[in-house]
């Protein structure tokens, strides 16, 4: 008896831990998704900026820019920042131990479509599929692309420019 | 009036000339002339398109050690290289890459990972970026199929290896195979074009 009350109490404990994690912001969201749900979160309507980092873990210049997206999200509430990582599906352990060590606070989609040909003009045109890169979307659908990795002026300029 | 039509004249050559140095920037075009090139390789000899005897043309692809989609490919581009080269299609992978900005691409390390991989083709240091800035690319692995007539290289196709980095027994279009297989049947290349995930050139700062 006693020992199923102990387990009980710790199952309890269990479902309410989530609540009492002590953070302020939420767990960062990451989730492996196709380009069809990539282009579906991309068309989503929005009243703010909302912008599309592509990445991977392995990739130096894109974590170099990384804490500038996440610093630009912090003081901007009318823009809204998605990671959307190039890693390799078969290992999401690579981005989800990224996202833990570099204490990542916006959400990290994992795009798992290896058939690039086939997407990379429809995020936009000018791509030619190197990242990083960053799709910018405003509140009206206008989407602003940039290839190539940014400095924190340029990228808060851009911001300022677009929301 | 007449002021305002010198501006006007002078704005329209402006972007003109504009348009033209970012059309230039964008490197080559399918049915453009490519460049010789005479590059120094991790065998010690130079390399050159003048240079290369008895082919039809040349695989040239902008690779580098550290990215890890070339290092998906290289196993492919040896088994490419030991297909074509003997049909006239030899591979050069060239390495652009700034080893100030990019440690692990220096001419060292170069010559360790093809002694490493024992790289049948040649694996050559664009050290100036002259080369890559000229060809135009933008990402490792990026490949450009050149085809020679009249002693000249002929830009046919320029992209990717094939659709799938991941898994070369999940590969449904070998795009390069694809091209050169076409080349050599002198049928039309179906995608001259295509894009794929690459790392980004490690440009001198």
């Amino acid at each position: 008896m006693v020992a199923s009350l102990s387990r009980l109490s710790f199952v309890l404990f269990l479902m309410i831990l989530p609540g009492f994690s002590g953070k302020d912001l939420p767990e960062p969201d990451f989730k492996i998704i196709s380009f069809e749900e990539f282009e579906s979160l991309a068309a989503k309507e929005s009243e703010k900026l909302r912008i599309f980092n592509f990445w991977a873990t392995w990739c130096a210049p894109c974590v170099r820019e990384m804490p500038y997206f996440e610093e630009a999200n912090k003081s901007n509430t009318d823009m809204e920042l998605y990671f959307i990582s190039m890693d390799d599906a078969r290992r999401p352990e690579r981005v989800t131990s990224f996202i833990e060590k570099r204490d990542i606070q916006s959400p990290v989609y994992l795009l798992n479509d290896v058939d690039f040909n086939s997407w990379i003009d429809k995020v936009n045109p000018d791509w030619t599929g190197a990242i990083p890169a960053t799709l910018f979307v405003q509140a009206d659908g206008t989407r602003h692309f940039h290839e190539g990795a940014m400095e924190e002026p340029e990228l808060l300029a851009l911001i300022n420019q677009l929301k | 009036m007449k002021n305002f039509r010198t501006t006007a004249l002078s704005l329209v050559s402006l972007l003109l000339t504009s348009t033209l140095a970012l059309a230039q920037n964008k490197g080559y075009e399918i049915g453009d002339t490519a460049m010789n090139f005479e590059l120094q390789t991790v065998g010690g000899s130079q390399v050159s398109l003048n240079g290369l005897s008895n082919n039809q043309g040349a695989i040239v692809i902008f690779s580098c050690n550290t990215c890890p989609y070339v290092k998906a490919y290289e196993d492919r581009m040896i088994e490419l290289h030991q297909r074509y080269a003997p049909k006239g299609y030899p591979i050069i992978a060239i390495n652009s890459n700034d080893s100030a900005v990019s440690p692990g691409d220096s001419f060292d390390a170069m010559k360790k990972r093809a002694q490493d991989k024992n790289f049948p083709f040649a694996y050559a240091y664009d050290e100036t970026q002259e080369v890559i800035k000229t060809y135009g690319a933008t990402r490792t692995p990026q490949v450009y199929l050149l085809e020679k007539e009249d002693d000249q290289y002929l830009v046919r196709y320029i992209g990717a290896i094939d659709n799938n980095y991941q898994d070369a027994a999940s590969v449904s279009e070998p795009y390069l195979a694809n091209a050169v297989d076409a080349l050599l049947e002198g049928s039309e290349i179906n995608r001259q074009t295509t894009k794929a995930i690459g790392c980004s050139i490690k440009w001198s700062r």
